[in-house]
């Protein structure tokens, strides 16, 4: 059995929703509020509304793209924005960008609907985000699969989803520590292949685990 | 006099066949760098309403995590809270009726008050607008971490009630409101706590197959016939008179009961007018339940969300509207009003049906009603979305997250 000389520290991951001072009441709005807004407003948006939502597996990816569709019934512009997939994202900045690129060009073909006033304003927050090391750690595979049946939903999805920004890789953190501590470029980049939106948070993780097993089991 | 309240215990263990253990352990991770720590509470009342209720199952939990946690009440006469109930209603956007005498009695019974207790916590958290001023005890250095927890709309406050309240406010080192929709431009952190519900709680608690049914039997409700049930006092607000016609369209297609639950409106001289009104809507109709429950029938509540099979709230206006997360952790599909808090909680398609129309109400109804499969998985869903949102324990996880964060963790 590989041991790694770099353990995998586990960590609790906390999130708060910090409220922010302004609202979009319609298109033009939101994208002008975008483009003000803070890194942590977009990652919020987009990255943490999919743990708050993460059971939900059909239909939902991102703030914008429901208040596009369940307040200004524009289903067209709301499915643009869904198809947004933050795992082809190294940066908010980038991220940010490309939703701008949307809802510009939205603007820009049909200015008058980009005006209409939107049912419910969207609300722009953000995550705070509080980690403190849990007390385990591991640099064996059977180590591995024992810490992470002990996260909390939050935590695995710090690890696992948003470690991207942090990492500032198309991967994650489980991923970067079979890739660089433990060698095994395979379970690695089979466990990057883990669906993020078809998945829930439960269901990634069993499937990691069966990959785990697999590897164990080998 | 300002007296503190004596909370039950509990104990968090309890909530591991509910949560997992993951979920409670990380509780206790996070909660270690804040051991020893003293919270104060204040609010200002120690029995009935949201806030009391909450106090008292939350507190048990953060002791048990180690945190020293203190409540306390504030007292004052009957001029006092006649003036907090007019400001109540001035800041969900109606008239104030108080005066200048009002803001003087309120200020008044706030210093007299203060003057009573200590309030040295490392953490201080004041709940809603009465004891907003408490503010002013907080030593001049600036000791101690101060937030203000709104449990109220404040979308629309009457101006003259919040101009007199913004300036203690604006001294917090936070506020806390229950939605976005709620919160004020204040030049301080707005955090968002969602109000929460207690699933060990006798409302929530798993029943018996059997008590369900002998609930229902006291109510001469039939078991084997679709039941569409609304939980709400009777307040104009909740149109309880709109679901009735909701119903009759629904009943049209589909052999269905309504019941219509609520505290009892003997004392309550509005609450008797609607219900008369109620009555005379539902005329002779034997399938139509109106159940006026005493105050204290969380067994039968529960039981009576237990056995609905859709559970509506048509609510024209909503605070949060927590039945909504009841029905949800029960698993049951709701068709709701797209208003208050409710969106919050009914995200439509998705873990409910939303609608904004008596006729509205009705086609959501019937849809669910001829897509059984499609309720069960928005049920399944909701009680998902309550697991992850609105449960105590995710309250108590962002009063530790909130404490780490303005400690620098």
């Amino acid at each position: 059995m590989t041991t790694s000389e770099q353990p995998f520290q586990f960590v609790s991951a906390s999130y708060l929703t910090r409220v922010e001072n302004y609202a979009a009441e319609n298109i033009a709005e939101l994208n002008a509020g975008l483009a003000e807004a803070g890194d942590a407003t977009v990652f919020y948006h987009t990255f943490h509304t999919l743990r708050q939502h993460h059971f939900l597996t059909e239909g939902f990816s991102n703030d914008f793209a429901q208040w596009v569709l369940a307040s200004l019934n524009q289903p067209a512009l709301a499915e643009r924005l869904a198809s947004i997939d933050i795992r082809d994202y190294l940066s908010i900045q980038e991220l940010r960008s490309d939703i701008r690129r949307i809802l510009g060009e939205f603007c820009e073909e049909r200015p008058t609907e980009a005006t209409n006033r939107a049912f419910e304003p969207f609300y722009f927050c953000e995550a705070v985000e509080v980690v403190i090391p849990l007390h385990w750690d591991a640099r064996t595979l059977p180590g591995f699969r024992a810490g992470l049946e002990r996260l909390s939903h939050a935590s695995f999805y710090h690890h696992f989803i948003s470690s991207r920004v942090r990492l500032q890789l198309r991967t994650n953190d489980f991923s970067h520590w079979f890739r660089t501590a433990l060698g095994m470029e395979s379970l690695a980049a089979r466990t990057d292949r883990i669906d993020v939106y078809t998945n829930t948070l439960d269901t990634a993780r069993h499937e990691l685990i069966e990959l785990v097993d697999g590897e164990i089991g080998a | 006099m300002i007296v503190s309240v004596e909370t039950q215990t509990a104990t968090l263990d309890r909530y591991v066949p509910l949560l997992g253990a993951a979920e409670v352990d990380e509780l206790r991770t996070l909660a270690e760098p804040l051991e020893g720590s003293t919270v104060d509470m204040v609010n200002s009342t120690a029995v009935g309403g949201g806030v009391a209720e909450l106090l008292s199952r939350i507190l048990p939990l953060m002791r048990e995590l180690g945190l020293d946690t203190r409540w306390h009440v504030m007292e004052g006469n009957g001029n006092f809270f006649d003036i907090t109930k007019a400001f109540h209603n001035a800041l969900h956007g109606g008239a104030y009726v108080g005066g200048e005498r009002g803001f003087e009695v309120f200020r008044q019974l706030n210093r007299v008050n203060r003057d009573r207790i200590l309030l040295d916590g490392r953490f201080v958290v004041i709940h809603d607008p009465q004891p907003a001023p408490f503010i002013e005890s907080r030593p001049a250095l600036k000791s101690g971490h101060w937030f203000w927890r709104c449990h109220i709309d404040l979308s629309r406050p009457n101006p003259a009630v919040w101009s007199f309240l913004e300036p203690w406010v604006h001294r917090y080192d936070g506020a806390i409101f229950s939605s976005p929709a709620f919160a004020r431009q204040l030049p301080l952190p707005q955090y968002l706590f969602y109000p929460s519900i207690d699933p060990l709680a006798d409302k929530n608690i798993e029943l018996e197959p059997e008590f369900v049914e002998r609930v229902l039997e006291l109510f001469s409700i039939d078991s084997k016939r679709p039941i569409l049930t609304q939980i709400s006092r009777f307040d104009r607000l909740k149109d309880p008179v709109g679901v009735i016609r909701a119903y009759r369209l629904v009943k049209r297609y589909f052999d269905c009961q309504l019941v219509l639950a609520g505290g009892s409106a003997s004392d309550d001289p509005e609450g008797s007018g609607v219900l008369e009104e109620v009555r005379n809507e539902a005329g002779n109709d034997a399938d139509i339940h109106i159940l006026e429950l005493p105050a204290a029938s969380p067994l039968e509540v529960n039981a009576l969300q237990r056995a609905s099979t859709i559970v509506i709230q048509k609510s024209l206006r909503e605070g949060f509207g927590l039945t909504v997360a009841e029905a949800l952790w029960k698993k049951k599909p709701v068709v709701a009003a797209a208003v208050g808090g409710i969106p919050l909680q009914v995200i439509h398609k998705h873990t409910g049906l939303l609608a904004h129309s008596v006729e509205g109400t009705a086609y959501q109804i019937r849809f669910l009603l001829a897509h059984p499969h499609i309720g069960r998985r928005l049920a399944e869903q909701g009680h998902e979305h309550v697991r992850e949102n609105f449960l105590i324990t995710g309250n108590l996880r962002r009063y530790l997250t909130l404490f780490l964060h303005h400690i620098g963790g």
